[in-house]
């Protein structure tokens, strides 16, 4: 046996090199992509808090803290986008690399492990959170619906708030062989969280059992926290933000954890 | 090593494990109650062109997972370069070259693309792959469509880019399963002549097949394999001294009328197999054969006499067909 050409040896993890090739892939379309992530909370921004914000500003303003339509939404919308941004990241690229161009295996039959693919992968959702959230977050400050400086905390909430579904739903991805039940967890799933959740009003106007309903959802935590932070309320109330945040990681190491094993067992009949 | 199975005698004297490249001695794959693979043994030396022959749901490419380090071992023992998949199994696909039987390409990415991403994959150099690439897509004749997308390729393109992408790392062992399958006679035999020279090059290949004449080319020894266990095993010119005759004496009848021959035909050549649209008889002398039939007043619509395959082998072992 001759250790003619050992591959030269990496100091890095591999699952860097998982990374790697989602940001090749990516990068075809990286402006494209950047263009988007603008034009969304520009044009979401300006129809709903702009145009509909006038009418709402005109009436009771104390049922919003006080503050404008405008300034209420913006941080609301922020944590739901990378919701479901994150919804999109974590279903069908999961799908393809297992069963689609089944790139997966193709990294499986190299010195990367299945565990280095769950890793790789779950850090280019961040990236991508990271980049949708930091753009919106630019939009909000730019639309003047910034009220305190801790906007710039809304960044790593909004992509906590984005993770905490791309783990998960990663996980649930890898238990499919169709993307059939994928139309129903956005339909069934995403659509009404987006809707109930507090994005865009309180939730203290729902009767009080969806009241109880919306606080276990789990984007309301996510809305909650970066509406705070955007805000500048996280003070009034350093409980709630906790109790979020907490919420948040939970739902998230549940997810990370689940995606690696089940990517392991699709990826490794025994 | 802890040799945790019970010793068999091998048939063949065999060498150490530390020689051989591929080591397996009562390799066994389940899947829950279904066994996939049966206390197979067998060795693959460096150098070597080593084939697996079977039919579908033969056990090829669960064995072929085992060596390539995606599949753990149920059961027996397996060395892959000195090494057990089960504690070292990155390091062993560090220097495994894999083609496997589904495309496995990224068809968003040029080809390029493909061959440098999957070279970072070994954590080599973006230089390093550079050179590498280059001299891979000449190899696979590929040059030119460097830098075009991989979803419009041929079949036979994307095969070729597969081997480009799996020589990158510069393998000690090269892993091929059906490695033609669902080609066009053409993109086969291009395919065919860039593995002779890969073998040429002293690279070591193993590959499964269920192509005899794939089988004959390409392998310097190969294994049969049937319902998940080996059931022979040598060059392809033993293997068809062993369990066949020199030729074969192919023999079509009219609808109906095989069915009538009862034994007629009994005594030509050294053995008779009925098939559904033919009967073949075995003979060192098949036209000597043909005459014999013509002399019992039997008279086949057509009568073709060749050299005897590895798929007159498997036949003969198996009573069936390789492809059916």
């Amino acid at each position: 046996m001759s250790a003619a050409a050992p591959a030269a040896p990496s100091h890095r993890s591999p699952a860097v090199h998982v990374f790697e090739h989602r940001w090749i892939t990516y990068r075809r379309t990286f402006r494209a992509s950047i263009f988007s992530s603008f034009l969304s909370p520009v044009l979401f921004l300006t129809a709903m808090g702009l145009g509909l914000g006038t009418y709402v500003d005109a009436g009771d303003s104390a049922a919003l803290g006080g503050v404008s339509y405008l300034a209420f939404l913006a941080p609301g919308l922020l944590a739901a986008t990378c919701m479901q941004a994150a919804a999109f990241e974590a279903t069908f690229p999961v799908m393809a690399g297992i069963l689609w161009s089944r790139v997966f295996h193709a990294m499986a039959a190299t010195p990367i492990s299945v565990r280095d693919i769950a890793v790789g992968n779950l850090a280019w959702m961040t990236a991508r959170m990271v980049l949708i959230a930091t753009v919106f977050t630019i939009v909000i400050v730019a639309f003047g619906a910034a009220e305190s400086p801790t906007i710039v905390l809304a960044i790593p909430a909004a992509v906590l708030t984005g993770m905490a579904f791309a783990a998960p739903i990663a996980a649930f991805s890898t238990t499919q062989s169709t993307p059939n039940k994928f139309n129903a967890l956005f339909r069934f799933g995403i659509l009404p969280l987006f809707l109930f959740s507090g994005t865009f009003y309180p939730i203290d106007t729902l009767p009080q059992p969806l009241q109880v309903v919306a606080w276990f959802t789990p984007l309301f935590h996510g809305v909650e926290l970066t509406r705070a932070l955007s805000l500048g309320t996280v003070a009034q109330d350093p409980l709630a933000a906790v109790v979020d945040v907490l919420y948040l990681s939970t739902m998230l190491v549940i997810g990370v954890v689940a995606f690696v094993r089940l990517l392991d067992k699709r990826m490794v009949p025994r | 090593m802890p040799d945790t199975t019970v010793s068999a005698p091998l048939p063949t004297p065999s060498s150490t494990p530390t020689t051989a490249l591929i080591h397996a001695r009562g390799l066994t794959k389940r899947f829950g109650s279904f066994t996939a693979v049966d206390a197979v043994d067998f060795e693959v030396a460096p150098g070597e062109s080593f084939g697996f022959l079977g039919p579908n749901g033969a056990g090829k490419t669960s064995t072929m997972r085992m060596i390539g380090c995606v599949s753990p071992v149920s059961d027996g023992e397996l060395l892959v370069m000195g090494m057990d998949p089960a504690r070292d199994g990155p390091r062993i696909r560090g220097r495994l070259g894999v083609v496997p039987q589904q495309d496995t390409l990224d068809t968003e990415l040029t080809v390029r693309e493909n061959l440098m991403i999957y070279g970072r994959y070994f954590g080599l150099g973006w230089d390093e792959i550079r050179r590498r690439a280059d001299e891979l897509l000449d190899f696979a004749q590929l040059t030119e469509r460097a830098n075009d997308q991989v979803e419009p390729l041929s079949g036979g393109m994307k095969r070729r880019l597969t081997i480009a992408r799996a020589l990158i790392n510069e393998p000690n062992l090269l892993l091929l399963d059906e490695p033609t399958t669902g080609l066009d006679p053409q993109a086969r035999h291009l395919l065919w002549d860039r593995l002779y020279r890969l073998k040429q090059r002293g690279v070591t290949l193993v590959l499964t097949t269920h192509y005899m004449d794939e089988a004959e080319q390409l392998c310097d020894r190969l294994v049969v394999m049937d319902k998940a266990k080996i059931v022979a095993e040598g060059s392809p010119r033993a293997l068809i001294e062993q369990y066949s005759t020199r030729e074969v004496t192919e023999l079509r009848f009219a609808p109906g009328v095989a069915e009538t021959l009862d034994g007629r035909l009994d005594g030509i050549g050294d053995r008779i197999e009925h098939l559904a649209d033919r009967v073949l008889l075995y003979a060192d002398d098949g036209e000597a054969a043909a005459v014999a039939v013509h002399d019992r007043g039997l008279r086949p619509e057509s009568v073709l006499v060749r050299r005897s395959s590895l798929e007159d082998v498997f036949l003969r072992l198996t009573g069936r067909s390789l492809i059916e």
